[in-house]
């Protein structure tokens, strides 16, 4: 990790209160340093997405976090100092900082703008909610210029979704996750419905907008080849817990755990050796 | 031997307001028994409607559909015994198997259909089906919601199998699965191919695969072929500057690390 930690999570357990019960995520302790790109590997089921809701606190009944902690350093103007457990929080206080301080970007981000709201219209929401003193004018300049920093352009404002192609509309989620400055982004698998082109693009402008802001990103998703070139450090999830944490480097040369040298194979090389496992007959 | 060929195939849309969006021009290819072809490109490049074409499951509006030098029979018995020949397996194994049907009666239909086997044979044929692509022939009495989406990926691949095609094609049938398990189903598919001697055209947007499954890569953008090759010389030595593009753009570990991990950690899954 480098520099100071933006967000710590210890402890942290999530348990959907079904019969029998699931635990989803157990016992995970992570941290996130400021500046840093943490990379969020698992295969489907494996706690990824209900650890990002549980951070956010969007988890709805049954689930519900049975343990742990996750801890938000830093936050200006909290009670109690810096530091503040987003899990002690009230709901009202926990509105205030969710976006303002931890953003996220969806899975599935292009289908989850309202396709009767333009796009402004969108953007302007996050404003009036979180910044109700903000003039109208004022609001409709500065989503403007959110586009135009995520290379959608300000005189898309007045677009419906529907006018805009995968990769333009997930800027516009970018833009809408950035609005307020947020110190760390989660990123639920933002780019896993795009081609290749457009995937390299967005995450090319994540990159850019990181250095120009600031922030840190916590970015999830199965394909760990992607993780390895875009993270500082990994964290791989199975079966609700994280089996191996350590930098892009470290996993790539040297992983130490079973799973993550399973997923490792799991992805062809695309210009290096073949391996033995291709075109031969190898065990399935 | 069997060889499938595409003539200066065209096909336009017709869009509603605005006249006409053509998805593929003048595209050859050709894909023989024992021979992988894979066909790569971005959304909306005309992959699919390649795929759609071969099976008729839409017209072409210029060129040419041959089998073996014969144009695909447009209607009747004649289409039928083209389609027992080529076979698809759908990119989404949630929806291409009806959930009201048990694992038996999917696999069991082209049999009869295509009078394969016998019908009394067709209990022994489905089971044989299940152990080819390596599943419990137990699983005949299942239904789609009780398989993980590899099975379910498996069992489309049995049923594609069913009718002992010639040529299968395959448009992005590991996509929809979970990673450690996408390796497994193209082995599958290799093996069987290798097997039966089948004609394979792969398509996928994923290169890392497309080199290595595949004897020869096509390129495909805005609907035209603009490379083809040997796998290893289209993705290792691109000529052409769209299909250096995409190789530029795909994740590479190796590349970005400057290697390091040698082949044999690279071990088949499990």
């Amino acid at each position: 990790m480098n520099g100071d930690p933006v967000l710590s999570v210890s402890g942290l357990s999530v348990t959907y209160d079904v019969d029998p019960p699931v635990r989803a995520v157990r016992d995970v302790s992570l941290t996130v340093g400021q500046g840093e790109v943490l990379g969020l590997a698992g295969e489907s089921g494996c706690g990824k997405s209900t650890l990002a809701y549980a951070v956010q606190r969007l988890l709805k009944p049954p689930a519900q976090i049975t343990a742990g902690q996750v801890v938000l350093h830093g936050t200006p103007g909290a009670a109690g100092g810096d530091d503040v457990d987003l899990t002690t929080l009230s709901p009202a206080e926990m509105d205030r900082l969710r976006w303002d301080q931890v953003a996220m970007v969806f899975q599935g981000a292009m289908n989850s703008l309202n396709p009767v709201l333009t796009i402004g219209a969108q953007l302007a929401d996050v404003f009036a909610r979180h910044r109700p003193g903000m003039r109208r004018a004022e609001r409709t300049e500065t989503c403007g210029a959110l586009l135009d920093m995520v290379g959608v352009g300000a005189d898309r404002l007045r677009s419906y979704p529907h006018e805009l192609s995968g990769g333009m509309r997930q800027r516009v989620m970018i833009a809408m996750a950035l609005a307020l400055r947020p110190r760390l982004l989660i990123m639920d698998e933002p780019t896993t419905a795009l081609d290749v082109l457009v995937q390299r693009e967005i995450l090319q402008e994540i990159s850019r907008l990181r250095e120009e802001l600031g922030f840190s990103v916590v970015f999830i998703t199965h394909d760990l080849p992607l993780l390895l070139e875009i993270s500082h450090r990994i964290a791989v999830m199975k079966g609700g817990q994280v089996v191996e944490v350590g930098t892009a480097s470290q996993i790539y040369h040297d992983a130490q755990h079973e799973y993550t040298k399973r997923l490792l194979g799991s992805f062809p090389s695309l210009t290096g050796e073949r391996g033995d496992f291709v075109r031969k007959g190898a065990a399935v | 031997m069997t060889t499938l060929e595409l003539r200066g195939l065209t096909k336009r849309y017709r869009v509603r307001g605005s006249g006409h969006m053509l998805a593929l021009d003048d595209v050859d290819l050709s894909i023989a028994s024992g021979r992988t072809v894979a066909l790569v490109g971005q959304s909306g490049s005309g992959k699919s409607t390649i795929a759609k074409i071969i099976t008729q499951l839409e017209r072409e509006t210029a060129g040419q559909v041959l089998l073996d030098g014969r144009p695909v029979p447009r209607r009747g018995k004649g289409l039928r015994a083209y389609r027992q020949q080529v076979r698809m397996v759908f990119q989404d194994p949630f929806a291409s198997l009806n959930p009201y049907h048990t694992v038996r009666h999917h696999i069991a239909r082209p049999l009869l259909l295509d009078r394969v086997v016998p019908r009394e044979e067709v209990d022994a044929e489905v089971a044989r089906l299940l152990e080819r692509v390596r599943l419990e022939p137990e699983l005949a009495t299942r239904r789609p919601h009780e398989l993980s989406g590899g099975q379910r990926q498996r069992i489309a691949i049995a049923r594609a199998l069913a009718s002992r095609p010639s040529l299968l094609v395959a448009d992005e049938p590991v996509s929809m699965l979970d990673v450690s398990i996408r390796l497994g189903v193209l082995n599958l598919l290799a093996d069987l191919q290798e097997a039966d001697g089948l004609g394979v055209l792969y398509i996928t947007h994923d290169l890392a695969t497309a080199r290595h499954f595949s004897d020869e890569i096509v390129v495909l953008h805005h609907g035209r072929v603009v490379e083809r090759g040997p796998s290893d010389d289209v993705i290792l030595t691109p000529s052409h500057e769209y299909t250096r593009a995409l190789r530029d753009a795909s994740p590479d570990p190796d590349r970005h690390f400057g290697g390091g991990r040698t082949p044999d950690t690279i071990g088949s899954p499990s």
